[in-house]
């Protein structure tokens, strides 16, 4: 099985984000320890860009940090390598086409293999440019996490039967950032991908409590939090490490 | 051209967020459907003749001819256009598309301003609310537009991210978009971004084009022996290309923004200095560094000052069927100035980078050729920023 698919056997996974390099590569790489250790399952490492158009302000001045301070993409793949001896958990990359696809494509997921990353998201990548990567992903051995939205509609199931690893529903319009409250029908939109695909739902996007965590977890196989996290690593700085680890340690708690 | 899911050749695509697919979809049917309306098109007509001023004029730049000593220049007078640039014959169209979509609300990015004034008159004329991008450093240095556009009823949000220019003002648009799609059409004001916009837009210009066949017909009785325009995204370019391609004896020459120059990194030159990349929606060139990092660009024109290019542009260049040429902030501050006191027609910033390129291949054309100049758009918005970068003191 999958080894990211394997992470949702018989619990309710955390998927955390946090923007590669933010504030420096070494903080990241603490990070991405400290989070393991705290019950997180999966960890998505943001490849920073200059024009992330998906985001709230919240990552987009991480990935200005990340650049400013130069994390480059051979940084994160060296980072990842270091930190895969000590981490077992499935890394994901999140990152756009653009970085991606002017470093090689080839190359790009031939490094993802050598230095053990499980797989990766592209948010501006939909169902009908998947196909500008899924055939050197599965050369690789790269899993290729789609992505549903509220407004996905009939789409969902064409997306849904040839999804991998997990399944990234977007709990609401927008780009990434913390809401108060989500108020699309999520549940509605999850039951239905469920009627249609063994792959796991995993929603994001809006999520910063324990409170919301439980609650999203409990109608879906997951939750994704990531401007929650990317905010206590901007107000902390190298300091964020602890405060991160007791923030995810609490969602953790909270969903299972 | 094969625009099988908007391809142009390998350019263009639809790489944008999930949450924008249906959307794009259905506005690729709706289009699809009111491009064959002949009510839709007879409205349109309608609007373009008695409200923008269409057909627009092909003048004979005599004194310009005169003193270059070589080709035969004539100008396709946009400027002149209701609103002072090509922009309004693009958002005529859109803005009746969202309008038959069911929309209540547009919204659009603006480099120069021109787009933004254009869009917020149309929404305006047909009832729809109306919120402008503009990055803040465009807001400075076309401090005109942004009132102008105000006094029309419009919303402008000054964009602080990133470089504060006409990039920045896209990605602030398309971050609206997603936040507020269903009742909200995001007007693009050129041919870039994902499917199906380069094709909308590209249709609704390209009357310029077919406007010049006809006039210049009428005037030489024969097809030009070039049409240059200038270029950012590439919309009043396409514009006057389109009807051409075809006609491969006619020199489809695009002049894009070199800003201090392009052996500098303060350019804007996309075709010369850039390199293919996916972003905006296309698979296009785009100014970036090793790592595929959106690099800061530089024109003296905000209209041109965008790292990246048109996805059919992109096509048209590698197949070799047009050419495009850096032309620097000075080659065009002097022509613009050039063109004020040769022909009294004061062009805007953006188009005086055409009249640059026209000024130096003229005189190596001979005096029975031919070179139409599409003049995108008026300086009146520039006259300020012109005097500052001859160090004159002056408020707007």
């Amino acid at each position: 099985m999958n080894k990211i698919t394997k992470a949702f056997e018989n619990k309710k996974v955390f998927i955390a984000f946090i923007t590669g390099g933010d504030p420096d590569i070494e903080t990241s790489e603490k990070l991405i320890i400290a989070m393991a250790e705290a019950g997180v399952d999966i960890i998505e490492i943001g490849i920073p860009f200059s024009d992330p158009v998906a985001e709230g302000l919240v990552i987009q001045q991480a990935d200005e940090r990340a650049l400013k301070n130069g994390c480059t993409v051979d940084k994160l793949f060296a980072m990842v390598k270091r930190v895969r001896e000590k981490v077992e958990i499935p890394l994901l990359f999140m990152g756009y086409i653009n970085p991606i696809f002017v470093y090689g494509k080839e190359r790009f997921m031939e490094k993802c293999r050598e230095c053990g990353i499980a797989g990766v998201i592209v948010p501006d990548l939909p169902y009908e440019e998947r196909d500008e990567l899924s055939d050197v992903c599965a050369e690789y051995g790269i899993t290729q996490i789609s992505m549903v939205a509220p407004t996905s509609d009939n789409r969902a199931e064409r997306i849904a039967k040839e999804a991998e690893g997990f399944i990234y529903c977007v709990s609401s319009l927008g780009v990434t950032g913390m809401r108060g409250e989500i108020n699309t029908n999520i549940g509605e939109m999850i039951a239905r991908i469920k009627s249609i695909s063994p792959t796991p739902c995993a929603i994001g996007f809006g999520i910063s409590t324990p409170e919301q965590a439980k609650e999203m977890a409990a109608i879906s196989d997951g939750v994704i939090i990531g401007s929650a996290i990317v905010k206590l690593i901007a107000e902390n700085g190298r300091e964020c490490v602890a405060p991160v680890k007791d923030f995810v340690a609490r969602i953790a708690d909270a969903i299972n | 051209m094969n625009t099988d899911r908007g391809r142009f050749g390998k350019y263009g695509g639809q790489y944008v967020p999930e949450t924008l697919m249906n959307n794009l979809h259905e506005l690729e049917k709706a289009y699809h459907h009111y491009a064959n309306d002949a009510d839709f098109q007879h409205e349109l007509k309608g609007l373009l003749t008695n409200y923008a001023g269409r057909p627009s004029l092909l003048y004979y730049a005599e004194k310009m001819t005169k003193d270059l000593g070589g080709a035969k220049i004539y100008l396709k007078r946009e400027d002149l256009n209701h609103t002072g640039s090509h922009k309004i014959n693009n958002v005529l169209g859109q803005v009746m598309l969202a309008k038959k979509m069911g929309k209540t609300r547009v919204i659009a990015e603006t480099g120069a301003g021109q787009h933004g004034v254009a869009t917020a008159t149309a929404a305006t004329l047909m009832g729809l609310e109306c919120e402008i991008f503009m990055g803040k450093e465009d807001t400075e240095r076309q401090a005109l537009n942004v009132f102008r556009m105000e006094l029309l009823g419009a919303k402008v949000n000054s964009v602080t991210s990133g470089t504060q220019t006409l990039k920045d003002a896209v990605n602030e648009t398309m971050r609206e978009w997603v936040s507020r799609v269903s009742d909200t059409h995001y007007v693009l004001g050129s041919v870039m971004g994902p499917h199906p916009f380069p094709l909308i837009v590209r249709d609704f210009q390209k009357i310029i084009g077919t406007e010049i066949k006809e006039q210049i017909l009428n005037a030489e009785g024969k097809l030009p022996d070039a049409v240059i325009a200038c270029i950012g995204g590439g919309s009043n370019a396409i514009g006057a290309f389109y009807e051409f391609i075809n006609d491969s004896a006619v020199r489809l020459i695009g002049c894009e923004a070199a800003g201090l120059g392009t052996d500098t990194p303060n350019n804007a030159a996309t075709m010369a200095t850039g390199s293919v990349g996916i972003f905006h929606g296309m698979k296009s060139y785009f100014c970036q560094d090793e790592y595929g990092q959106i690099a800061p660009v530089h024109s003296i024109s905000a209209g041109l000052d965008y790292p990246g290019v048109g996805p059919e542009h992109a096509h048209l260049k590698d197949i070799n069927r047009a050419e495009y040429i850096p032309v620097t902030d000075a080659e065009a501050v002097s022509a613009f100035e050039y063109l004020s006191r040769t022909e009294g027609i004061i062009p805007a910033i953006e188009s005086a980078h055409a009249v640059a390129c026209a000024r130096k291949i003229a005189k190596t054309m001979e005096q029975n050729q031919v070179i139409v100049i599409n003049l995108s758009g008026r300086g009146d918005k520039d006259v300020a920023a012109i005097a500052r970068y001859k160090g004159v003191d002056i408020d707007e």
